[in-house]
């Protein structure tokens, strides 16, 4: 068998309405600990491709590895649950292989910004039409319980005994600074909100980024529902322009009484995808047929001649 | 005159910066056109300006594997290159260099010293590299070239910067030509011609050309010395081939960002040297797990750590082997040259398709960058493309589908993402048929075994489809030299020298690593009177892995590791002494100094 000389599938999806959550339901049942945080993200990931009406077989999710890496098994979509950090560069390659797949990134904060630090600055800068959702829950879960990138200065972990002494890293404004064209902040308690920031994202072409608050019940007491019922407060009730990344940046920044969820920025710019002059025609790489022509194998010789 | 009359080494030395690579461009065109054989290696530093590069070029007109043991004809670009390899070349060799700015320390027995008066030939063309121009035509005539075949030559070098540029080149490479050919001696046996023009490659170039010749629709990579010709050539023919090259981050995103290409069903290729390929073995074993086929390359330096960036050296083997913690299943080749590296990537390809495992390819600086002369009717540009299982059409409505389906011969059809009907999850994690976590329900003893089991049964369909090496050379030989990648070419050449001698030598390559071909190299080593293990690292590691899968032992040993690759009489020397008993282990010394 060879890969596919037929043209490619089209892009079209079920009419909206078409799908329901438990369509997107996967063969096993999360693991979480009762009253994760993640719980509400995995709902929210379901009900907003049904509502968008995605089909499972054009959507690929793709994790790395922590507690909210497991989503992949817990979604009916084509799924790959890829080393510790590396999910972004996994699903880049997916996505330029394939650029008809709709492609979802889960993780946690010590996947993303922690080990996978690198690829998530990268991918960022380059676009790359992902949509990339972090359970953000300021600890290490899996691991039983470290101090990760978003500790809070001070939090006692089983790594920090006598408190956390490094400051953590604010994802929204490195989103920012990075290049990213769709940047917002999400809570797993408010699921409204967050399928809202989830349909504008998987429709925005590029980078589009949602840092999700989504406390851990058993590790992490600092930052748990409570925490954030009290302060969150949506952009969008203040007025935000999304297009202004300068005040998107001081909004972002401003973590006490008051946390801001929503989208901060939005900008247009072509997807790397977009970019690449191969993909211009022909359709997904992946689906073209292997081998050289005869013109080419002659150029390639003639040029050696 | 009969094959073996014209053969002839041609070195330019210099520093970086000087401008030796355009020369060495020229004279390969040159010899190609002419259907003569070439074969280049370039000692170099990892340095941007200053330092000392000698290219050596070996002219032949038969098919020549290694850059040889002499100089015949040394282009001195500095007075450093003058004081360095002045006594190199020895009687009947020649010694050009810029006579207004270079001074022989003394005259050797028997060497012509050809001084050109550069900026008397130029007409005071300030241009520093003008000298290497006019060596080019005094090269040109002192191995019989004639002036046509400069010009024509050059033109094409030449011809994107323009009419002016050409027609400059020319003129000052004339000068050089006519002084030369009037006032120096030309070689003994002047250029003949080969019976059709040959074309010119680097291991790089052949690498990357297996791959698109293999159908390689992604190829991903981080710059690295010596790997990144493959990238280069990629970047350059991605639009006309139409393959996805992408300069990532590092190589731990370089290797990801090809399992997920490679996932989504793209023949997915990536290149780097030890250090990157360090970064890359997580993936590594993911792709293993995972069951995904794609191809890393590891074109090894002289290492460790960041090593001898611009050196060579076969001390990878045992990187590659350990590369991933666990144990799973993958493929490692070591191609011995430029040719066999290009025809090497489908084969590799089509195993890796059909176990649906990762492959790894051991070359090394030497092949790699390497500039080569290769006949293009052997060059096979459509090579059988096998898939092997893998699924490309959805079925609507489908389900039921297992990824991870236990089959006889433990190939699962392997569907790729955006078919209908087959939606699956693929995991680095431990997971059952169904591609669902080890972990998820509980951790399962009897589906580990049976998924380490049913993957590890993969290979024996591997073993069967590849080649057993075959030895060359008299099958009753009192020596049998035994070497992995490649040393072939220079091992073949000392084995037919020492037969000219009167040793009695047969050689045997080993070219797949894993899987090791236990039987025939056993029963070869076991079969020889005297068998010594060639190979270019300290500690011997490719014997070491010999006596690990095979169980025989051997006492005696040739090895080089001073960043150097070997020549032909280091081998020589090293089977004479060793044959005296000396010594074991026979480490030959590297007289030309760079």
């Amino acid at each position: 068998m060879s890969v596919g000389v037929e043209t490619p599938p089209p892009v079209n999806q079920r009419p909206e309405g078409r799908y329901h959550a438990k369509d997107f339901k996967g063969r096993v049942d999360p693991d979480w600990c009762p009253g994760c945080g993640d719980f509400g993200v995995l709902r929210s990931v379901q009900q907003t491709a049904a509502e968008l009406g995605l089909d499972p077989h054009r959507m690929v999710v793709v994790s790395g590895i922590g507690c909210s890496s497991n989503f992949p098994g817990y979604f009916n979509a084509y799924g790959m649950h890829t080393l510790h950090g590396r999910a972004l560069a996994v699903a880049t390659g997916v996505k330029m292989a394939n650029h008809e797949l709709t492609v979802i990134v889960t993780g946690g904060d010590g996947d993303g910004y922690g080990i996978g630090g690198n690829h998530f600055a990268h991918m960022a800068r380059r676009n790359v039409d992902l949509n990339y959702f972090v359970m953000n829950n300021q600890i290490y879960g899996l691991t039983t319980g470290q101090v990760s990138p978003t500790s809070r200065v001070g939090m006692r972990t089983k790594s920090t005994p006598f408190g956390n002494v490094e400051r953590p890293v604010n994802p929204i404004t490195a989103a920012i600074m990075n290049g990213a064209t769709f940047v917002a902040r999400g809570f797993s308690g408010d699921q409204k909100h967050l399928r809202s920031l989830m349909a504008q994202a998987i429709r925005h072409t590029g980078f589009s980024f949602i840092d999700i608050f989504s406390p851990c019940v058993t590790f992490n007491h600092d930052n748990d529902f409570p925490f954030f019922k009290q302060r969150v407060r949506r952009l969008e009730d203040d007025g935000h322009d999304p297009t202004d990344w300068k005040t998107a940046c001081e909004k972002a920044m401003l973590w006490g009484d008051e946390i801001y969820t929503g989208l901060f920025l939005e900008v247009k710019a072509p997807a790397l995808h977009e970019l690449e002059p191969i993909l211009a025609e022909g359709g997904p790489v992946a689906r073209r047929p292997l081998g050289l022509t005869e013109d080419q194998a002659r150029a390639l010789i003639e040029a050696m001649v | 005159m009969t094959a073996g009359d014209f053969d002839i080494a041609v070195a330019i030395g210099g520093a970086a910066g000087q401008g030796i690579a355009t020369p060495g461009n020229v004279l390969a065109r040159l010899t190609a056109r002419r259907g003569l054989h070439f074969h280049a290696y370039n000692a170099y530093q990892s340095i941007i300006r200053g330092g000392h590069i000698l290219l050596t070029m070996r002219l032949a007109d038969r098919p020549i594997h290694t850059h040889g043991d002499r100089i015949d004809l040394l282009v001195c670009l500095n007075q450093d290159t003058m004081d360095r390899h002045l006594d190199v070349p020895g009687p009947g060799g020649h010694i050009l260099y810029n006579a207004d700015t270079i001074t022989p320390d003394h005259t050797p027995d028997g060497v012509e010293l050809c001084g050109l008066p550069v900026a008397e030939l130029t007409d005071n063309d300030r241009n520093r590299l003008v000298q290497n121009t006019v060596a080019v035509g005094a090269i040109a005539a002192l191995l019989g070239f004639e002036f046509d075949n400069v010009e024509e030559t050059l033109a094409q070098q030449f011809a994107r910067k323009g009419e002016d540029v050409v027609r400059q080149n020319v003129a000052v490479a004339r000068a050089g030509y006519t002084y030369a050919e009037s006032r120096f001696a030309a070689v003994p046996t002047p250029a003949p011609r080969g019976p059709t023009p040959l074309a010119v490659w680097t291991g790089n170039a052949a690498l990357a050309m297996g791959g698109a010749a293999a159908g390689v629709r992604f190829y991903c990579a981080y710059p690295m010395s010596p790997s990144t010709g493959v990238l280069h050539w990629m970047a350059q023919h991605a639009r006309d081939l139409g393959i996805m090259v992408r300069q990532v981050e590092d190589e731990i995103g370089v290797a990801n960002m090809a399992v997920g290409a490679a996932h989504a069903g793209c023949r997915t290729m990536c290149a780097t040297s030890g250090g990157g390929f360090a970064l890359m073995t997580e993936a590594i074993g993911s792709a293993g797990m995972m069951e995904i086929p794609v191809v890393f390359i590891n074109v090894q330096r002289a290492g460790p750590s960041t090593g001898v960036p611009t050196k060579t050296e076969q001390g990878d083997l045992w990187q590659a082997l350990g590369a991933s913690q666990g144990d799973f299943e993958r493929l490692i080749v070591a191609p011995r040259d430029a040719l066999d590296a290009m025809n090497t990537i489908p084969e590799l390809f089509n195993l890796c398709d059909q176990a649906q495992c990762p492959g790894i390819v051991l070359s090394d600086l030497l092949i790699s960058e390497g500039t080569f002369t290769v006949d293009p009717a052997e060059i096979d540009l459509h090579p059988e493309i096998d898939r092997g299982q893998l699924i490309v059409e959805g079925r609507p409505g489908g389900d039921g589908y297992r990824r991870y389906l236990d089959t006889p011969d433990g190939v699962s059809p392997r569907a790729i993402p955006g078919l209908e009907g087959y939606v699956h999850v693929v995991a680095t994690d431990e997971h059952d048929e169904d591609g669902v976590l080890v972990s998820d329900e509980f951790t399962n003893p009897h589906k580990r075994r049976q998924m380490v089991e049913k993957r590890a049964r993969k290979m024996a369909a591997v073993r069967a489809r590849i080649a057993e090496p075959v030895l060359e050379g008299p099958a009753d030989a009192d020596v049998t030299l035994l070497g992995f990648g490649s040393t072939w070419g220079v091992i073949r050449e000392a084995a037919e020298r020492l037969r000219a001698e009167g040793v009695s030598v047969n050689h045997l390559h080993v070219k797949w690593l894993v899987p090791f071909p236990g039987e025939a190299v056993a029963a070869a080593v076991n079969g020889a009177r005297c068998p010594i293990v060639v190979e270019n690292n300290h500690s011997g590691q490719f014997y070491r892995y010999l006596r690990s899968e095979t169980g025989v032992t051997i006492t005696h040993h040739i090895r080089k590791y001073d960043g150097e690759p070997f020549m032909p009489h280091h081998l020589v020397e090293g089977v004479r002494e060793l044959q005296t008993g000396g010594t074991e282990v026979y480490v030959p010394v590297q007289e030309v100094m760079v």
